[in-house]
């Protein structure tokens, strides 16, 4: 990497320890929401719109403060909301800011069939590239949050690139820069998780929030989102946050075994009748043939 | 069987008619198509079959179109054929000699009507296969209109999919290869349509002597 260029680990005629030997830069990064702090305002929304270059779109109204009721291929950021009752009879309006969770254990990667469309980067960033994207929307499939979505006219997938463009310019993502509250926040991964663990024992000592906690979901390897839910043991009533995300069965199954099962077939397959014709040969008919059939009928 | 003259002037037999040959190829060159952009898709290693076919956009483009051809060749094939490709009775003992048709002891396998059981489980697995990779295909052809709660049709296909071309792929090696390298004659039933008479009377016994007998009542 770039900073191993500059680290330095011997340094002639100098006295004492070499400055910076032996330090180790996290490369992972990592956007933090606070869903308890997050008063729904949506400048994260329109921030992601802008610096990405795609204007407003209709909106669905669904009796919710909800701007349309899915993230879409040119909405990648849209915050979810939930009236949700609690057991004591009391409202809660649960707000969550939904975008792609950036999986370390992508679903949409493993189950795209075309070259070099979508790629991770070493700071955890899952980006796609829509030149080469052929539209076959497996990544739609793949994806157990519902974030890759197609837009029809460029037959392309498009989601939240957690703003690759500004992070490898030493910049936060747009939604981060937007929100007013402070309840996102990008950093290392390790800051994040530590940050968001030490909110979730805030949520659970001070504001009787038992049940807070952090989500990292850890059937996809962790994310390079997480959350701060004040209940954690429901993420369903954040928008459908799923419990329990992993890639899914049936794309396991199919880029894992049935891959090598059918590749291992259509080879002894192939070589198999050619096998055949070395030992056995064509059945060739006389043509002065009796008119009758040999055989046992 | 109809009334189409199938012992030739000429001393041969008519095998296929051209309605038969037609759909034959309309089925067997989409197959190939879909074969290729199929293997494309489904290993990186042979990603550069879409590339060579136009560019794997264009090939995902037009996958389910020729799937569409498929479908249709496929569907003739059954109106024409389906009666003849009906289980008897008698393929048990066929199948029981399957070993020795593998080795080419001829003399020792039950003779065959129109089509022997072996054709008749290519036919049947290309049809059932053909309808399942239908069904699953126009999921994935267009997965952005099945819902989000409907989720469990796409991973479905995802699986079905490939498991139904697996088993096509494994029939087609089958009958590629018997009927060009080891059946001699066969590849010019399908091109051209005769076979001669030792050719009927040697593969398909009962079949033959059904013609006859058609023809001498005709007399």
């Amino acid at each position: 990497m770039s900073q191993a260029a500059t680290e330095l680990i011997r340094i002639s005629g100098h006295a004492g320890v070499v400055p910076g030997k032996g330090l180790n830069r996290e490369f992972q990064v990592c956007k933090l929401v606070d869903t308890t702090t997050c008063i729904g305002c949506k400048a994260c929304e329109v921030a992601c719109l802008e610096w990405n270059g795609y204007t407003f779109s209709e909106t669905t109204f669904d009796n919710t403060y909800q701007t349309m009721p899915e993230t879409a291929w040119n909405y990648w950021n849209l915050i979810k909301f939930n009236e949700h009752e609690r057991a004591d009879g009391t409202m809660m309006l649960l707000m969550r800011k939904d975008q792609c969770m950036h999986c370390a254990d992508p679903g949409c990667l493993a189950a795209c069939p075309a070259d070099a469309a979508i790629v991770q980067y070493a700071n955890g960033i899952v980006d796609f590239q829509e030149a080469n994207c052929i539209g076959c929307g497996y990544c739609m499939t793949g994806c157990p949050f519902n974030i890759p979505k197609f837009d029809p006219p460029s037959r392309k997938v498009f989601k939240c690139t957690l703003c690759n463009d500004r992070v490898s310019v030493g910049l936060e993502p747009a939604c981060i820069k937007a929100c007013p509250t402070g309840c996102l926040h990008f950093g290392t991964k390790s800051e994040m998780k530590e940050l968001a663990e030490t909110r979730a024992e805030q949520l659970r000592t001070n504001s009787g929030f038992q049940d807070a906690g952090v989500y990292d979901p850890a059937g996809v390897g962790g994310t390079h989102v997480i959350y701060v839910l004040h209940d954690a043991k429901n993420p369903e009533l954040y928008g459908g946050l799923p419990k329990d995300p992993t890639i899914p069965l049936s794309v396991r199954l199919w880029k894992g075994p049935l891959k090598w099962i059918g590749n291992f077939g259509i080879i002894f397959g192939a070589v198999g009748v050619f096998i055949h014709y070395l030992r056995f040969g064509p059945k060739v008919v006389k043509e002065d043939e009796q008119e009758s059939h040999g055989g046992t009928q | 069987m109809s009334s189409e003259p199938y012992l030739l002037p000429n001393g041969r037999v008519l095998r296929y008619s051209f309605r038969e040959r037609l759909v034959h190829w309309l089925a067997g060159v989409s197959y190939v198509y879909l074969l290729l952009t199929g293997l494309a898709f489904w290993s990186p290693w042979l990603f550069w079959i879409a590339v060579i076919l136009g560019g794997p956009t264009i090939s995902r483009e037009l996958h389910p179109w020729f799937g569409l051809v498929f479908v249709v060749g496929v569907s003739l094939m059954y109106s024409m054929w389906h009666r003849q490709m009906k289980e008897t009775p008698a393929d048990k003992a066929w199948w029981a000699s399957i070993g020795h048709y593998i080795r080419n002891e001829d003399d020792q396998i039950p003779s065959a009507d129109r089509f022997n059981p072996g054709q008749k489980l290519l036919f049947w697995g290309f049809f059932w296969n053909g309808i399942l990779l239908l069904l699953s295909g126009l999921i994935l052809w267009l997965p952005q209109h099945i819902s989000w709660n409907l989720r469990f049709l796409r991973l479905a296909a995802v699986f079905v999919h490939p498991v139904c071309a697996l088993a096509t792929i494994a029939l087609f090696i089958i009958h590629v290869y018997m009927g060009t390298a080891m059946e001699r004659g066969a590849f010019g039933s399908v091109i051209r349509g005769d076979v001669s008479r030792a050719w009927a009377n040697h593969h398909h016994h009962t079949w033959y002597e059904q013609l006859l007998r058609n023809s001498a009542e005709r007399k």
